[in-house]
């Protein structure tokens, strides 16, 4: 405890507090643009390390990266842009909400909710690190392999009722997934030299988010009167409250040991948070619509796996992400040597750092939510011009992830279908999914695959992956229950397949 | 006009360190953008070779923060702050381990004002994505410095010798499943091949495992799901001093001072093996630019400074310009064809 009283010590000073705010600043700067995240903000400011002591470059390191998660979530509920992959999902029902005149309520349940999924990640780490920072190596292949194929069966939930739409658009994702190189060899590039690192979430999911959208709105402006955008209350309810605590906290569940997990990533806990709560809402029929629950959670999510990130970073020397990888450089370019012995070495250090997190947190708090009315009040720019604007927003985006006119093609081919999706009915998200999934599977099943020499066993032969498929075959057998149940009673669904075309 | 000014095509990445930013900024972009008109009028004078007051662009295949980055923005600062050369404006075009930037190398014909930093891993991408823009198609101008590879174990493995491990190799591959931090084509991949092909395993028959980066090696080498790892020793300094994973052998000519472990030619493999950096120019330049870019590294690699950068980032010095950087690459292309050849990948 002293240990962490002496870091705050350390992060409270006024030219650190100024590091901060600088870091989290930027964070969120380069969180709401798409393309530009946190990782390259971090590596381009690597040069600050040769002229700022340690302590302050980390700091302002550490509110980037915080900064970034917080960002990405403002353009994907205010303009359905998403500015980072961990904020696609948010996207779903967090525009929804903007239009219907919650914006500022989506703005402070995804605000909140990252603040509590940070604080409380943050606690975990200080608590987990050191005794759990050298077993987390111990995951292998097969189980990372099966976590995601369950992660996959979750999809189902949101399928949708017309089960043919949702697994037109599941494959669909999974076959923008296959494109890149795989094993020395390209696939489905088409010769492309710029297909081959795959495409990014980011670019599928602004392309079939936000241009689609616009396309379909401008197809349908001459015929259609406008809808006004309601202007709503300025703050969360009670019932906001009341519906946004639990999301926080299951999503912070979900999120933080994905973090922690070598290639669990930010972007799976957000999705699955999100068919969590769309299965546990009490509101089921709001999903869809703008349902402050699948704001809450996934918001949560992402921030608790920022924080999941650091521990095998600071236990173990292992970046799991590309922001930890390029924190890490910094470390050594400090003469820090990240590995087993680096928290006991540099105690003052990670404490500091530590305390930072929560000087960075409370501090995006504070910045963000009185902002959120403000921000809300964006969404009543007339249609045509707010339009061309997340257009103009969209491309720059797109275009600065590469200086390359290429993106801004592969944006505007996606985009169309985006269009066509909408126009044929297709729901969005089983593509999200496909694209987020899809790559992971493959990529875990190959090295499972490579290391065993092709011997399939391999995938059942580690504890994790054995539960995993338990769950997996409980679901099933929960879900046939289910299905024979509701064909004997005659009260249907309540989810219409007009709510799975508008998420 | 031959110049290409501003040349496109740049690819959307997927995840890791990859997916990270390719280009400096937004507002660089348009500097960027700015510089390519400020190419074309440039271009007519200083034919002198005096780089002083010139501004000039540096091009990295990587993502900002990745080894290529460090290596050419080390340099760019140098160069700058001794006043060698003019600014430098530095732009990150990814894409298939550097296919990408190869490619726009080699679309600006001509110019003479244009740099790419590169690497043994460019080498080898261009074949493995089937490209055409092939490293002897540029203009050499210097090596940079380079590093070793190292053959790494777990704390526990039964491997604890070099000899140990190329007996169970050659008895049978299938049984010693290699990492590597590079997709094929890369370093980490050309390493275990190369090495393979000198103790007499068929490089066919590697049981090799690519991951992305040396942080998943790592965690792959620490979980022992892998037996062996093949890697620059950047990223294990940590687990090697902890003592959790062990370093057979190093691939250089000499030992390292750093790392407590033989050489392959002491073991007695007939391997040198080194992962370099160095610079290229576009073709198509005349030989005043050439010489003034040689003589220009030749005066950096004479700084203080860039000792400095050297000792401070565990870089070794490799310094070759001119014939025998030439030579050198033309070798290497050579070498990595073959390789990559016989395991039909190229």
């Amino acid at each position: 405890m002293d240990l962490l009283l002496d870091g705050f010590a350390t992060a409270l000073t006024p030219s650190n507090l100024l590091f901060a705010v600088v870091g989290v600043l930027l964070g969120t700067a380069v969180g709401v643009l798409p393309g530009i995240g946190p990782a390259m903000t971090v590596a381009l400011l690597l040069p600050v390390t040769y002229s700022v002591p340690a302590d302050s470059a980390l700091i302002m390191f550490a509110g980037i990266y915080y900064g970034g998660m917080y960002g990405g979530s403002t353009t994907s509920i205010l303009l359905n842009t998403p500015g980072e992959s961990s904020s696609v999902i948010t996207a779903l029902e967090g525009n929804k909400m903007a239009k219907n005149g919650r914006a500022a309520q989506a703005l402070a349940t995804a605000a909140i909710g990252s603040f509590v999924a940070g604080t409380i990640g943050t606690v975990l780490l200080i608590v987990l690190a050191p005794t759990v920072g050298p077993l987390v190596v111990q995951l292998g292949a097969p189980s990372y392999f099966a976590i995601m194929l369950l992660a996959l069966f979750a999809v189902t939930v949101v399928l949708g009722a017309s089960k043919l739409r949702g697994f037109i658009a599941l494959f669909l994702g999974l076959a923008i997934g296959l494109v890149g190189m795989t094993s020395g060899q390209p696939r489905m590039t088409f010769g492309f030299a710029e297909l081959s690192d795959g495409i990014e979430i980011v670019v599928v999911a602004v392309a079939i988010f936000a241009l689609g959208e616009a396309l379909w709105v401008a197809a349908h402006l001459r015929r259609k009167p406008l809808e006004i955008i309601p202007v709503g209350q300025p703050w969360m309810s009670k019932a906001d409250w009341g519906r946004s605590w639990k999301p926080w906290l299951r999503g912070t569940a979900f999120g933080f040991p994905f973090g922690a997990l070598p290639a669990g990533g930010a972007e799976v806990p957000t999705f699955l948070s999100y068919v969590t709560e769309r299965r546990l809402s009490k509101h089921p029929e709001e999903f869809g619509k703008g349902a402050i629950e699948g704001v809450a959670g996934p918001e949560a999510a992402n921030n608790a796996s920022a924080a999941g990130t650091l521990l095998p970073m600071l236990a173990l020397g292992l970046p799991t992400t590309a922001t930890a990888a390029v924190i890490l450089v910094a470390f050594e370019s400090y003469g820090l040597q990240p590995g087993p012995q680096f928290m006991a070495q540099n105690e003052a250090l990670v404490w500091a750092l530590l305390a930072s997190l929560f000087v960075a947190n409370t501090l995006l708090l504070v910045l963000n939510l009185p902002l959120a009315p403000v921000w809300a009040k964006l969404l009543q720019i007339p249609r045509p011009y707010l339009y061309a604007g997340i257009l103009f927003f969209a491309t720059l985006g797109a275009y600065a992830a590469g200086t390359s006119s290429f993106d801004l093609g592969l944006l505007l081919v996606l985009g169309v279908l985006g269009f066509a999706m909408r126009r044929f009915g297709v729901p969005v998200l089983p593509l999200i999914i496909g694209v987020i999934l899809g790559p992971r599977l493959e990529e875990q099943l190959s090295e499972a695959l490579e290391i065993s020499r092709g011997d399939y066993g391999t995938l059942v032969g580690e504890p994790v992956a054995i539960a995993a498929y338990v769950v997996m075959a409980a679901l099933l057998v929960g879900l046939v229950v289910a299905r024979v149940r509701s064909s004997r009673s005659t009260t249907p669904t309540s989810v219409t397949e007009k709510d799975e075309v508008n998420a | 006009m031959t110049v290409n000014l501003f040349p496109h095509r740049s690819p959307s990445t997927r995840r890791g360190l990859r997916a990270v930013l390719a280009t400096v900024s937004v507002v660089s972009l348009a500097a960027l953008t700015a510089c390519g008109g400020v190419t074309a009028s440039s271009d007519s004078g200083d034919a002198s070779g005096d780089l002083a007051d010139k501004r000039m662009r540096m091009m990295i295949p990587n993502a900002a923060g990745g080894g290529y980055d460090l290596t050419g923005r080390a340099a760019v600062k140098v160069m700058e702050d001794e006043k060698i050369t003019g600014r430098f404006e530095v732009s990150n075009v990814e894409g298939a381990s550097g296919t990408v930037a190869m490619q726009r190398l080699l679309n600006e014909k001509g110019s003479d004002d244009l740099l790419m930093t590169m690497g043994l891993g460019v080498v080898g991408a261009v074949y493995t994505n089937k490209s055409d823009a092939t490293v002897d198609k540029a203009v050499p101008i210097a090596r940079l410095i380079e590093e070793q590879e190292a053959i790494l174990v777990p704390k526990d493995s039964p491997f604890k010798t070099v000899d140990d491990f190329v007996e169970a190799w050659k008895a049978d591959p299938d049984k010693v499943v290699v990492g590597g931090g590079s997709a094929p084509g890369g370093p980490d991949f050309l390493f275990p091949m190369q090495l393979a092909d000198a103790v007499g395993v068929t490089p066919k028959d590697v049981a090799y495992v690519e991951y992305d980066g040396g942080g998943p090696l790592t965690t792959a080498l620490l979980g022992s799901k892998i037996d062996v790892g093949m890697s620059g020793l950047g990223e294990f300094e940590g687990q090697i001093a902890d003592g959790s994973l062990r370093v057979l052998a190093v691939s250089g000519e000499e030992r390292l001072e750093t790392t407590d472990a033989p050489t392959l030619t002491e073991e007695g493999i007939d391997l040198v093996f080194t992962n370099w950096r160095g610079v290229l120019a576009p073709p198509g330049i005349d030989d005043a630019t050439r010489e003034a870019y040689v003589k220009a590294f030749e005066e950096m690699h004479d700084t203080q400074a860039w000792k400095d950068t050297l000792e401070k980032n565990g870089w070794a010095d490799n310094f070759a310009t001119g014939e025998e950087f030439e030579t050198y690459l033309d070798e290497q292309n050579e070498r990595v064809r073959t390789t990559l050849t016989d395991l039909g990948l190229a």
